[in-house]
């Protein structure tokens, strides 16, 4: 039989050198998983602007060969960081935490947020960072438009814990692939964002069409936090287009 | 002296052999033992993930039951639980960390399963039922064959899903153009997690029906 003290004595020294242990390993190990993120991160951008086989070997190399300009806008529409030059994941651009700041934005409406300029075969094309919440947790993604910052040219989606089959269908190529083409800006120049809307978008008329993609079935609140999602990103960066002209 | 070294059995005895090979087939953790079925089904639409699941689920129960029976004679029974599930855990978060820092893709789909690995109840069960009795070696040898009986099942379920709902194995596809001509479709049923237990049910069936004294008398 154990005493209660030697139960105690058991527990603390158990969980000290747990937490020992656990921690310097987080530590030792954080180097090579921020760096995987990095890549992961150019990896998502550069597949939003519809560059081809790109994965995590070359990410870095092609990150550097597209992407000529990287922007940090306030909210009224100011440029307050551009860089240009090599070692692009150095930029205060690629460096923003897009969650810190959507929540400033939420609470005292300020707000830092980054914007990237590729050049594909000579096309520019700016793609805006997205972030929001899902049914289960954080949902993010990637935006790509034309240089008149209204047509869309592709998206990704991520999510962290979205249901299998439901929800987590925004990252298959049958949701991300209805995005391209849509508008956000309406015909006399108001923002409307990109809507996810029930019901089969090609039953509205040509208006609704224009600015709407079908929702999942039975992923209503991932659909939905998607909607809110590119509505709450992009209409931060309408200050810094109308500001362009 | 020398009757200790007597009684030493060696190292692969019968009685080891079958701690190894008992749970890849008789006493299965997930066709026998019914245990991690959850897990099975979450991350066999693919080869990848499930051979890495699996990997990880050796890794645990392998070092979870020798760690466990090391420490057996010192754990105080009131607490054992809760020192098992302290051990589990924070071996599940080294291989999380292990896996986003060399394999971040991997790790990416897995990053919700990793945390299943702790309450996956093979490792717990095995913990409870062998490691708390005996001594480390045979431990080591009870954790290794349970990990294989699971990860043989995870990557039997993972081939016929991926290889009929995706074409491809190992992200390679296999099944030739030709066939699609002909008008042949992957089956997207095989990607979603109901067909996992069905599968997991036909290895159940085929097994019993080879080995009748593994059928139950109700």
């Amino acid at each position: 039989m154990y005493s209660n003290a030697y139960i105690f004595r058991y527990a603390g020294l158990m969980v000290i050198l747990v937490a020992a242990i656990l921690s310097s390993a987080a530590m030792l190990l954080k180097p090579m998983q921020e760096r995987n993120e990095a890549v992961d991160k150019m990896q998502s951008i550069l597949t939003a602007a519809g560059i081809e086989n790109v994965n995590s070997d070359n990410a870095i190399e092609l990150f550097n060969q597209y992407v000529t300009n990287m922007i940090v806008i306030d909210e009224k529409g100011n440029v307050i960081d551009e860089y240009k030059d090599a070692g692009k994941e150095n930029s205060e651009a690629f460096k923003v935490n897009l969650k810190e700041q959507l929540y400033n934005k939420s609470v005292n409406r300020s707000f830092r947020l980054p914007l990237y300029v590729l050049d594909k075969d000579g096309e520019t094309i700016n793609i805006v960072p997205l972030r929001g919440v899902g049914l289960w947790g954080p949902v993010w993604g990637n935006i790509a438009l034309k240089s008149d910052f209204n047509t869309i040219v592709g998206v990704t989606f991520g999510h962290k814990s979205e249901t299998p089959g439901l929800g987590a269908e925004i990252e298959t190529p049958v949701f991300e692939d209805q995005f391209p083409g849509k508008k956000l800006f309406n015909e006399k120049g108001d923002f409307v964002s990109i809507g996810v809307i029930k019901g089969g978008v090609e039953n509205f008329p040509a208006d609704v069409q224009r600015h709407n993609v079908d929702a999942i079935s039975g992923g209503t609140i991932t659909s939905n936090g998607v909607n809110d999602m590119i509505k709450n990103v992009l209409e931060s960066y309408v200050p810094y287009i109308q500001k362009r002209g | 002296m020398s009757t200790d070294k007597q009684e030493r059995e060696p190292l692969f005895s019968a009685k080891n052999r079958k701690l190894l090979t008992n749970p890849l087939n008789i006493d299965n953790p997930i066709t026998v033992q019914v245990l991690g079925i959850c897990s099975a089904l979450a991350v066999t639409a693919k080869i990848k993930p499930a051979f890495v699941m699996a990997l990880s689920v050796i890794v645990v129960t392998t070092f979870a039951n020798l760690i466990i029976s090391v420490m057996r004679n010192g754990i105080p029974p009131r607490i054992r639980i809760i020192v098992q599930l302290v051990v589990i855990a924070s071996l599940v978060i080294l291989v999380d960390q292990v896996l986003k820092a060399f394999v971040y893709d991997v790790s990416k789909q897995l990053s919700v399963f990793v945390g299943l690995i702790i309450t996956n109840c093979i490792i717990m069960g095995r913990l409870e039922a062998f490691a708390m009795g005996n001594k480390p070696w045979p431990s080591i040898l009870d954790g290794v064959g349970n990990g294989l009986g699971y990860g043989i099942i995870l990557i039997i379920v993972g081939f016929v899903r991926e290889l009929f709902g995706s074409g491809t194995i190992w992200g390679y596809h296999v099944i030739p153009e030709a066939f699609y001509d002909f008008g042949y479709k992957n089956n997207g049923f095989m990607i979603l997690p109901p067909m996992a237990l069905i599968i997991v049910g036909i290895i159940i069936w085929i097994q019993r029906s080879r080995n009748p004294e593994l059928i139950e008398e109700n």
